[in-house]
């Protein structure tokens, strides 16, 4: 058994490795992913080892990169396309969801075209705009598309592998502030499915749902609450669609209570669908409603000020006495 | 690689027969050549601006409204070794085309189609151009090519179902390399260069041809293509079909230059043809796909033609352009050049177009059938195909309604269906 102890940034480097030894069908294509390395060295040597017709620099247009490699998907290629950041991806948008999520329905099945697009989200860094969003909603909206967002090093290896494994359209969102944590990889391990949650911490007064960068927060949070009596389960969603509501289910009937935490506003956000869909499973299981904690209905704020933007500890709490209180 | 080599490996395209023509030719006043696999040649984009004195725009042509054959001492080997029976195969192409496309526009007046886009007038270009391609080639059409796909080998009435309703594509494009039809103004263009990027990837002896209008140059994604398309080198040609129209809107809402010279700007070549004349679309249109294969990378090439019908079915052509317009582009129409110059040269005879009438009736009829007895689709197949490894919500909506179906299935008679469970 091979256990490495890996960034998470390291761990999907040595993702799109293992994926590139495995298939000449695969490509990494984006901007400066070559010679570069990525802005965040994701695809660090990984130009030098494959060569320039496998890790691709293209021209900065995002549009012309979704749209390539939807042609090159036709041609029987693997492309795994990186989008620099999260506000960068809107002039692919047309292509993702006017053609990426509907040529298989289109065809009648008849075409697959199994494109993963990479997407570095979320704040924390201190960044200036459009480099923080969390955009998640705008692609689990759309059906033909599958989304889904590592927290670890380890689901980051293995679910980057299940999406250029998949034959559909896979979002895959990187939650970019982790991308320094360490945590340890099984390469040879055998893992689960893509699309399953994870109850990643045990308890029995809240469920706190999360995905991403907010599964950590909300580890410190359930931690936090420890200390003062208070039993949080904590379940890592991984998969915004399609969301694994067995899984979250089963936790909110065994504490009576739901806390739905994500970087994204809140208003549609992927918390707005959980909690519908957890109050029509469970409605006699909750002890209260369903509360969310996320972003506000405003722009992304400038990084001076985004550290009340986005849910921490505290707010996470808050939330949790306010369901503990109904 | 030369003409031969190719005609030798296109039995369907229009020139690889042994028995040559033999058309009498005149002299052109237009020496447009670009140079065969050259970068954009000089004489091509001669006229500055696009216009010549006469007032016509400088373009390539090989057969002049009149159906006199003339000479071009850049294209003319391209067609070369045309014989009498390719011309008869490409009129006979151009004729089919806008039979079925007539009863197309028929069968939505009737009710049996909810939409049609026309191509009429269109039919040199898309014959031209589709008749150049060899197998293995790939097409990306957009919405109109309906006179490419016959070329390709698909079956006319493929393409009717997603316009009455019943599906939204409903060919294989795996079958006869033409992909199903982009509604969205120019996002196929990026699909065919980066399929293009794989087939010189894969090291393939084949190209692509991506079709637009001139709607579509002013598009984001086409410019893309263009870079992207330039930049990797990639085997495509982009065939744009300049109509004169986007619905409304003339040419000059999209550009304040002809077409064509936007490839230049992208280092690859442009060359504007006669989009009315079959002869010069299928010439220009080899020499682009010749150099693609042999790795000289894109070119663009406009048509210059006329939409003469209504944008689609919907549209209201009265409300913004003059009926003379029409009329001088009925002057120039694609098969009664073809006709003049086969008649002229004594290629065909009256038992030829009889035969091709009664031919082009027969199809008629076997359309109108077809559409006619296309079953709606079943509700269920709403949630078939949305993906392909599945989805869990897909699974539990199509459970859901099942069930909600099934409850009906005692239900007393239904008022809106007579009884009739679908």
């Amino acid at each position: 058994m091979t256990v490495k102890k890996l960034p998470l940034a390291k761990a999907i480097n040595e993702s799109l490795r293992t994926a590139l030894e495995a298939d000449p069908k695969v490509l990494v294509m984006g901007e400066d992913v070559g010679k570069l390395g990525g802005v965040f060295r994701v695809t660090d040597g990984l130009q030098k080892d494959f060569g320039e017709d496998r890790v691709i620099d293209t021209p900065l247009a995002e549009s012309g990169i979704v749209g390539t490699a939807i042609g090159l998907a036709l041609r029987g290629y693997r492309p795994v396309v990186e989008i620099q950041f999260d506000g960068f991806v809107f002039p692919a948008y047309d292509q993702i969801v006017t053609q990426l999520a509907k040529m298989h329905a289109r065809a009648l099945g008849k075409i697959k075209v199994p494109v993963v697009i990479r997407i570095p989200y979320g704040g924390g860094i201190g960044a200036v705009e459009h480099h923080s969003e969390s955009p998640e909603a705008l692609f689990a909206h759309v059906a033909g598309l599958k989304v889904v967002t590592p927290s670890n090093s380890s689901d980051a290896y293995w679910m980057l592998q299940q999406a250029i494994q998949s034959d559909d359209p896979v979002i895959f969102f990187e939650p970019k502030r982790r991308y320094w944590d360490k945590g340890e990889v099984t390469t040879d391990a055998i893992p689960g499915p893509l699309h399953k949650a994870k109850t990643v911490r045990e308890g029995t007064d809240a469920t706190l749902v999360a995905y991403g960068p907010m599964v950590k927060t909300c580890l410190e949070a359930a931690a936090a609450a420890a200390e003062e009596g208070k039993s949080l389960e904590v379940v890592d969603l991984r998969s915004v669609s399609p969301i694994d509501f067995d899984t979250v289910q089963a936790s909110v009937e065994k504490t009576g209570r739901l806390v739905v935490v994500h970087e994204a506003p809140v208003f549609f956000g992927s918390g707005a669908e959980i909690a519908a869909r957890i109050t029509e499973r469970s409605f006699y299981h909750l002890e209260a409603p369903v509360l969310r904690v996320g972003g506000f209905h405003s722009p992304y704020p400038p990084a001076r000020v985004e550290e009340d933007y986005l849910p921490g500890l505290d707010r996470v709490l808050d939330a949790v006495d306010r369901s503990l209180a109904y | 690689m030369t003409v031969e080599s190719t005609a030798a490996r296109t039995p369907r395209s229009a020139g690889s027969g042994s028995k040559r023509a033999g058309a009498k030719t005149v002299s052109a006043k237009k020496d447009s050549a670009p140079g065969r696999g050259t970068p954009r040649g000089k004489s091509a984009a001669r006229g500055k601006g696009g216009a010549a004195s006469s007032g016509e725009p400088e373009l390539v042509q090989l057969l002049t409204p009149e159906g006199v054959r003339v000479e071009n001492a850049a294209y003319d080997s391209y067609v070369a070794d045309i014989t009498p029976d390719d011309l008869r195969s490409l009129y006979r192409d151009m004729v089919i085309t806008r039979r079925f496309d007539a009863e197309a526009v028929t069968l939505q007046r009737q009710g049996e189609l909810g939409l049609w886009p026309s191509l009429l007038g269109q039919e040199a270009a898309q014959v031209g151009s589709g008749r150049a391609t060899r197998e293995g080639d790939h097409v990306f059409p957009t919405y109109r090519e309906h006179g490419v796909a016959w070329c390709k080998g698909v079956d006319p009435t493929l393409l009717l179902g997603m316009f009455r309703g019943v599906n939204n594509g409903g060919w294989d494009p795996n079958t006869n390399g033409f992909q199903l039809y982009t509604i969205v103004i120019g996002s196929q263009t990026l699909h065919a260069t980066g399929y293009a990027m794989g087939v010189a990837y894969d090291g393939a002896d084949s190209a692509v041809i991506a079709y637009l209008g001139d709607g579509a140059t002013s598009q984001g994604d086409v410019a893309e293509a263009f870079t992207f398309s330039a930049v990797y080198n990639a085997p495509v040609v982009f065939f744009c079909q300049n109509n004169q129209w986007a619905i409304s809107e003339p040419t000059e809402k999209q550009s304040r230059v002809p077409l064509y010279q936007r490839a230049q700007g992208y280092g690859f070549p442009g060359v504007r043809v006669d989009g009315n004349d079959v002869l010069a679309c299928l010439a220009v249109t080899k020499w682009a796909l010749e150099r693609a294969r042999a790795g000289e990378g894109p070119a663009l090439i406009e048509a210059f033609t006329y939409r003469m019908g209504a944008h689609t079915t919907s549209d209201d052509p009265t409300r913004y352009r003059r009926d003379e317009e029409r009329e001088a582009w009925e002057a120039k129409d694609p098969i009664a050049r073809l006709r003049a110059f086969l008649e002229s040269e004594g290629h065909a005879d009256e038992g030829f177009f009889a035969e091709l009438e009664a031919e082009s009736e027969t199809l008629g009829k076997r359309v109108r059938d077809v559409v006619r007895s296309m079953p709606d689709p079943e509700p269920m197949s709403i949630f078939e195909n949305v993906y392909a490894d599945g989805h869990a919500l897909v699974d539990e909506e199509r459970a859901e309604f099942a069930a909600y179906e099934a409850s009906f299935a005692d239900a007393p008679v239904d008022a809106v269906t007579g009884g009739e469970v679908k």
